[in-house]
């Protein structure tokens, strides 16, 4: 089975602010660490490659120093990197940020399953995985909480909606987002890490697309524009209340209304 | 859009230069400043760069807004069960659409639905769009993007909210991709201008600056908004509006992926996954009182927890207990009843993002971390709180 894990380097802390006098972002944080949710989506596919054999490709997209997160997957056990890195893809939002990917996907290989984390650390929107199924032609399921097993062409799995847990029988080639905690990552080895610190990986820019159209990516690709940052208005409150017990739990009851906790 | 030159003629100290960027994205590469792919475009370096930055933008072929009319909800569901985020975006989308004079639409995708589209109706929808089909029974990606994306062809709605719900966080990224539009994910608060145009706000980078964003030439525009952040409109006993059913041929409903069953979640237990929680300190005398703590819990559907004393006095299992030598806990509401606040136990549940406290003593240390600090006793604000719950919910 050829197994494909896309994963993201994510900066390490998410503490940044706006300075309220110029309007400008202040960032020190580097970027310097894999997506957490990207390690459940590595140790499935290793999983999976365990048991039933095949490989384990990792893809990343980012600045030339996101390499570093594909010799992280390596010293998991990752067999195959690749870095899609290209000054054109700055700017990128969710839809362009997915057609790359999608682009790099057909440029890396063929693959059964493809697996993502649900979400990342910066971005938090959970969308990049089923836009880039959309863009490749295949089904999809996101939120997996586990895999029950995998037949010859396809993969079985639980996915997790509100209230219930949905079968699903899914033909290869697929996508899945899994769920944090649907195995418990491993701890990278040295020896592994020594083993894979020289191991060539695969470089693409824009010109090695199929689609080499600049329109379609980076900021020119991407339908969304950030108009304005800004800090958020605090909400954090610090109220001291006295009064009767009469009084005290009217307001209690109200204030818990209001934020929508009882009816 | 528009795309970012650089100056190089025009660049002094190339080391502050690249210091502006917070991203990260300028490298010094042999004397002139390059930018690469970490690039955001957020702009800083044009603002402060001393002319070096220069961003240009490009003409774009404008689309016909005209074209795309209305405010479109999705109806999330499970067996004709609607889910509550679809009322509250109905309220969302009826205030939008006031506002540029135009109509809402709901989207329900299902089987043997259309009883259960009748009672959108009373919700002040100009339209629910219904496809009953048997291949949507069960909610299957592909089918269901195949029949929206067939709702959104024939109708051409400006704006699709769906629910960021663990189905809708799927569903519409599948269908923004197709239309190859934008898609906002998980809006705090959305606005609308004449032109149509959707103002979307979020939380970015964990919550800590909050990012407007439009999306100016592409149609839809298309949005998700979690539960609980809009305000549902209050039920009309009259109904308005129409249901009309879309055609859809079958065989376009050819997914592979097949549903082989829908179980019901088993309800998490512990105290580290309750969203609501109501905990009892020493200020609780005796064991039978818990019972009130208890029925607080109950009747807000959360969970109850405890200070490690009362596992002391054996009240309580130890699961129960929240503190540095007990659990950690980060839930939605907490409500501690007769806790002191010790440091121990402040340290397991300081995060929690609505603390209320009742205590006697105004000096108590949990009031230093209470947003609502309630002084008083326990035993006459619970019981009279449990009741107003009540009262509240039979109402409603």
């Amino acid at each position: 089975m050829e197994i494909l894990v896309c994963i993201k380097q994510v900066p390490s802390s998410n503490k940044v602010e706006v300075d309220s006098a110029t309007g400008v972002l202040k960032r020190n944080s580097a970027y310097a660490k894999m997506n957490p949710y990207d390690l459940f989506a590595l140790e499935t596919g290793l999983r999976l490659r365990e048991k039933y054999g095949g490989s384990v490709s990792v893809l990343t997209m980012g600045p030339p120093q996101a390499a570093t997160i594909l010799y992280e997957a390596f010293a998991m056990g990752a067999d195959k990197g690749a870095l899609i890195t290209d000054r054109k893809f700055g700017g990128s939002d969710v839809l362009a940020t997915s057609y790359t990917l999608s682009q790099g996907i057909r440029k890396f290989g063929k693959f059964d399953i493809i697996i993502c984390g649900l979400q990342t650390t910066d971005g938090d929107t959970a969308q990049v995985g089923p836009e880039v199924s959309e863009m490749l032609g295949i089904p999809c399921v996101c939120n997996v909480r586990a895999i029950d097993k995998v037949e010859d062409d396809n993969i079985i799995v639980d996915m997790e909606m509100s209230e219930d847990i949905e079968k699903l029988q899914v033909p290869f080639p697929c996508l899945i987002t899994v769920q944090k905690d649907i195995y418990e990552p491993r701890l990278p080895s040295y020896k592994k890490q020594k083993a894979t610190a020289n191991r060539e990986i695969s470089r693409y820019s824009l010109n090695d697309m199929e689609d080499k159209n600049e329109k379609h990516y980076g900021l020119d690709g991407s339908p969304t524009c950030v108009q304005r940052i800004f800090p958020p208005t605090s909400d954090k409150v610090q109220e001291m209340w006295t009064g009767s017990g009469e009084d005290l739990s009217a307001r209690i009851y109200d204030a818990l209304k209001k934020m929508k906790f009882t009816a | 859009m528009g795309k970012l030159i650089v100056h190089q003629e025009k660049v002094q100290d190339i080391a502050a230069l690249i210091k502006i960027c917070p991203f990260g994205a300028m490298e010094d590469k042999a004397g002139k400043i390059e930018i690469n792919s970490a690039c955001r475009l957020c702009k800083v370096c044009v603002k402060r760069g001393k002319g070096v930055f220069e961003f240009v933008e490009e003409a774009t072929n404008e689309i016909d807004k005209s074209a795309w009319r209305g405010i479109a909800v999705y109806v999330e569901h499970v067996d004709g069960k609607i889910h509550p985020v679809t009322y509250e975006l109905i309220g969302k989308a009826r205030e939008l659409a006031a506002k540029i004079n135009q109509p809402v639409y709901a989207i329900f995708l299902g089987e043997n639905i259309n009883q259960k589209a009748q009672e959108i109706l009373h919700y002040g929808v100009d339209k629910v769009y219904t496809c009953d089909k048997k291949e949507l029974r069960a909610f299957n990606i592909e089918n269901y993007a195949t029949a929206f994306e067939n709702f959104i062809n024939k109708v051409k709605p400006a704006v699709v909210l769906v629910g960021a719900t663990p189905v809708g966080r799927q569903l519409a990224p599948r269908v923004a991709a197709h239309f190859h539009t934008g898609l906002t994910a998980d809006c705090t608060i959305l606005d609308i201008h004449e032109n149509t145009d959707l103002v979307q706000i979020r939380p970015a980078f964990g919550g800590n600056i909050m990012a407007e964003i439009l999306t100016p030439n592409h149609r839809p525009q298309m949005a998700t908004v979690r539960y609980k952040i809009m305000d549902a409109p209050k039920r009309s006993d009259e109904i308005s509006g129409t249901v009309e059913p879309l055609e859809l041929d079958s065989a376009k409903l050819a997914s592979k992926v097949e549903v082989l069953g829908i179980t019901k979640k088993p309800r998490e237990i512990g105290i580290e996954n309750a969203d609501i929680l109501v905990v009892a300190g020493r200020g609780v005398k005796k064991k039978e009182d818990l019972k009130l703590i208890r029925e607080l819990a109950e009747v807000l559907n959360g969970d109850f927890a405890c200070t490690r004393p009362l596992v002391e006095n054996g009240w309580l299992e130890p699961k129960r207990q929240i503190g540095l030598s007990g659990r950690t806990v980060r839930p939605k509401l907490i409500i501690t009843c007769g806790v002191s606040g010790s440091v121990q136990f402040v340290a397991g549940m300081e995060h929690s993002e609505q603390i209320f406290a009742i205590n006697t003593d105004p000096k108590a240390s949990i009031f230093k971390v209470a947003n609502y600090a309630v002084v008083g006793d326990l035993y006459e604000i619970v019981p009279k709180l449990i009741d107003k719950i009540k009262q509240g919910r039979d109402i409603a």
